[in-house]
């Protein structure tokens, strides 16, 4: 086998006089452009799958168009979505390869900077950010007063407590730049402990409870068939995975963003288990940013998530955006018992029939679903609006997640499986 | 007759629809390259679109064996490959004490093929009676990734190694069909050692084909108007779409009650056969199982 990169080089390459390849070296040479063409629009190409497409092509033979496409499809197709790509790339090839060639080039270079520039952006606009530490804490201008007026009664606290304390009960939505920036950092290095689950595979274990024949009979072999000690098998763990969904609509513009960096440091942090992380915004309509949340930095990567939500601080549709889910995503991605965290306020003007229909089948499908709502801070809330009157029956905990404590206090929920959070107090609110 | 031997695509196409199952053109291609090329075939799709059936079909079809692996969570080496039968080992152990058997020529024969019970895996191994077999891999979605990544060694040189015995290598290798609803993404590195096919729901006239193979009991008639039906109900927006499968148990259902024409009451009564879902039987209770009735039954009308 050629290493991986082989075939990117050159077309000759793959003609060496080694490889099981067949006479007609047009056909080779075409192939491999068209391996080019696939693995620039994003298919996973590798000079093995050529080599198998050349075998494949020479098993099916040329007699039909049809064949041809579907022998192609076999080999560089592993997935539904790419289905379309590979149907696009292989209309335009083998009408005109020159054509196709032609397509990338102008395309490509256009496409790189583009990516080129992101990257630089977050990466200046933090240098900015560092260079007018002071200038940029003075940009909302009401916030000032608003400081001064604090500032009187704070003072006491700030004896008491360190900046990092006061910082993580104080509300985001209150924040001023200086201190959401300094709750960023903290909410970067934050973390969310899970428990692992029980599988139904087993381990070795001196402590476990079931016998385990297979070792121990291997070891009677040692002392001439006599069984000494017992070996022992219990259960292994797994970790759960995580999805969340978060309501980015505009009146859940300053939250949204603060639970976005939250998740981006859950997502990214490793051995704190959580198998996989999920993540979908919602507004008007539903998106998938989970390829985003991987880039490591955090900036970046919310970044690429906003311009793939187009629906940022809109309207609000719920029900809708949960039957999206439900129907799209969620055999997907909750197959394996997953935990679903639901960040949203719940206003929600659509009809609350169908938001308590999806939200019923939201936690049929998942371990456990978790709601954190932030207007929960404050102590008159009730539940009045139809949209929260609507969800509350159908979630495991409701939660606020309008601090960094609060969303500490999180940890807490995934922990104990009997935990209610605020749900108790509300719902007898809602039957009294 | 060898599966390397098989001509063309439409052989293999007359092949299938020999054990009445009706491809298109699209999986006869993969499934041909996959018989030629000794290559594991990976199906992907819905639940009832028929992927488990066509490994039943190849394998009846060419006269050979099927070994079926089911996968489950948990799934591990001892149910998918081989495990000792410890019951007649600790007889054996017993036996030898009281014949005073040495404890050298114990171990040679405790940890010998007559104390090995074969799972799937290693059966498919083995050579066959009419050539090598067809092992099914069943909704390879629901194992977990260690599985995974232990088909990948099974299926990349068709040999298993058993520590006490050896490797056992497959004279030929076996025919392996792998299959996922796609309840979760499997690794690409599996996949990429695989043909690759997405089966998606037929159109009118293939399901069609496909009913008057699998109940050929049922009238014409009936069963244009039980796919039209169906079809329609695929465009609907329901939490689990109907598969082929279902429109062929709904047929079956329709048979056994004696239904020559579809109607909004007999729909209402069997729509359990195709609808799994209280949400989605909710909402084709009343006027709405009737709109979709018209609908189909006029389409079929101007077809």
């Amino acid at each position: 086998m050629k290493p991986p990169g082989a075939a990117k080089s050159e077309t000759q390459d793959l003609a060496e006089p080694t490889l099981p390849l067949p006479d007609d070296p047009k056909l080779t040479a075409n192939l491999t452009h068209f391996a080019r063409a696939l693995r620039k629009a994003g298919l996973p190409v590798g000079p093995g799958r050529v080599l198998t497409a050349i075998e494949a092509v020479q098993a099916a033979g040329f007699t039909r168009r049809e064949d041809f496409y579907w022998t192609l499809h076999s080999v560089f197709v592993s997935r539904p979505e790419e289905r379309q790509v590979f149907h696009q790339v292989f209309r335009l090839f083998w009408r005109d390869p020159r054509y196709m060639e032609h397509m990338m080039a102008l395309l490509l270079p256009a496409v790189r900077g583009v990516q080129e520039e992101e990257r630089a952006a977050s990466a200046a606009k933090r240098a900015a950010e560092a260079l007018l530490d002071g200038a940029e804490a003075s940009a909302p201008p009401q916030r000032e007063e608003e400081r001064d007026e604090d500032a009187l009664i704070e003072i006491d606290a700030s004896f008491t407590a360190s900046v990092e304390e006061k910082l993580r009960a104080l509300d985001f939505e209150q924040m001023t730049a200086d201190e959401a920036a300094q709750a960023r950092r903290m909410l970067a290095r934050l973390s969310l402990p899970v428990k692992p689950l029980k599988t139904r595979r087993l381990r070795a274990d001196p402590l476990g409870l079931r016998p385990d024949w297979r070792r121990t009979l291997r070891g009677a072999m040692r002392t001439g068939g006599e069984v000494l000690t017992l070996a022992r098998r219990k259960p292994a763990t797994r970790w759960p995975a995580l999805v969340v969904l978060c309501d980015i609509s505009g009146s859940m513009a300053s939250y949204s963003r603060m639970v976005l960096h939250f998740v981006h440091a859950v997502a990214n942090r490793q051995g704190q288990g959580w198998a996989r992380v999920h993540a979908f915004t919602f507004g008007t309509r539903l998106t998938n940013i989970s390829r985003h949340l991987r880039t490591r930095d955090v900036d970046a990567a919310l970044n690429a998530a906003g311009h793939e939500a187009r629906d940022w601080q809109g309207g609000t549709r719920i029900g809708a955006c949960l039957h999206d889910f439900n129907r799209d995503w969620s055999r997907r991605v909750l197959g394996q018992g997953a935990v679903v965290l639901l960040i949203t306020d719940g206003l929600d003007r659509d009809d609350p029939a169908l938001l308590a229909k999806e939200m019923e089948r939201l936690q049929l499908s998942a371990r456990r679903l978790i709601w954190l709502n932030p207007l929960l801070r404050w102590d008159g809330f009730a539940p009045r609006a139809q949209g929260v009157r609507a969800m509350l029956p159908h979630v495991d905990t409701l939660r606020a997640g309008h601090s960094i404590a609060s969303l500490e206090a999180l940890a807490e929920a995934l922990s104990d499986p009997r935990d209610r959070g605020e749900k108790a107090r509300l719902m007898a609110m809602l039957n009294g | 007759m060898s599966h390397r031997d098989i001509a063309s695509i439409d052989a293999v196409q007359a092949l299938l629809a020999g054990q009445n199952y009706i491809c298109g053109r699209s999986l006869a291609t993969v499934t041909f390259l996959a018989l030629k090329l000794g290559r594991p075939l990976f199906l992907e799709g819905e639940a009832g679109t028929g992927k488990t059936e066509i490994a039943k079909a190849i394998a009846a079809a060419l006269g050979r064996r099927l070994i079926r692996l089911q996968c489950y969570e948990g799934l591990d080496a001892a149910s998918a490959v081989y495990e000792w039968n410890f019951a007649a080992q600790m007889v054996a152990i017993r036996a030898a004490e009281a014949s005073g058997t040495g404890a050298e020529t114990l171990r040679a024969d405790l940890f010998g093929p007559e104390y090995l019970i074969e799972r799937p895996l290693l059966q498919a191994m083995r050579p066959q009676d009419g050539g090598p077999p067809v092992l099914l891999i069943d909704e390879i979605d629901r194992t977990d990734e260690p599985f995974e990544a232990f088909l990948l060694e099974a299926l990349g040189d068709f040999q298993v190694t058993i520590p006490e015995l050896g490797t056992v290598k497959a004279p030929e290798p076996p025919i392996v069909i792998l299959t996922s609803n796609r309840t979760r993404e499997v690794h690409d590195a599996l996949k990429r050692r695989c043909l690759y096919h997405w089966v998606d729901y037929p159109n009118f006239a293939r399901e069609t084909e496909i009913l008057q193979a699998r109940v050929p009991e049922a009238a014409a008639d009936l069963s244009r108007e039980v796919v039209a039906f169906v079809q329609r109900l695929r465009g609907e927006d329901l939490f689990k779409r109907p598969g082929v499968a279902e429109t062929i148990d709904w047929a079956k259902c329709l048979l056994a009650l004696d239904v020559i024409a579809l109607s909004p009451e007999v729909i209402a009564d069997t729509l359990g056969a195709i609808l799994k879902y209280q949400d989605d039987i909710a909402r084709l209770q009343g006027s709405e199982a009737k709109r979709l009735l018209d609908d189909a039954k006029k389409a079929l009308e101007t077809a």
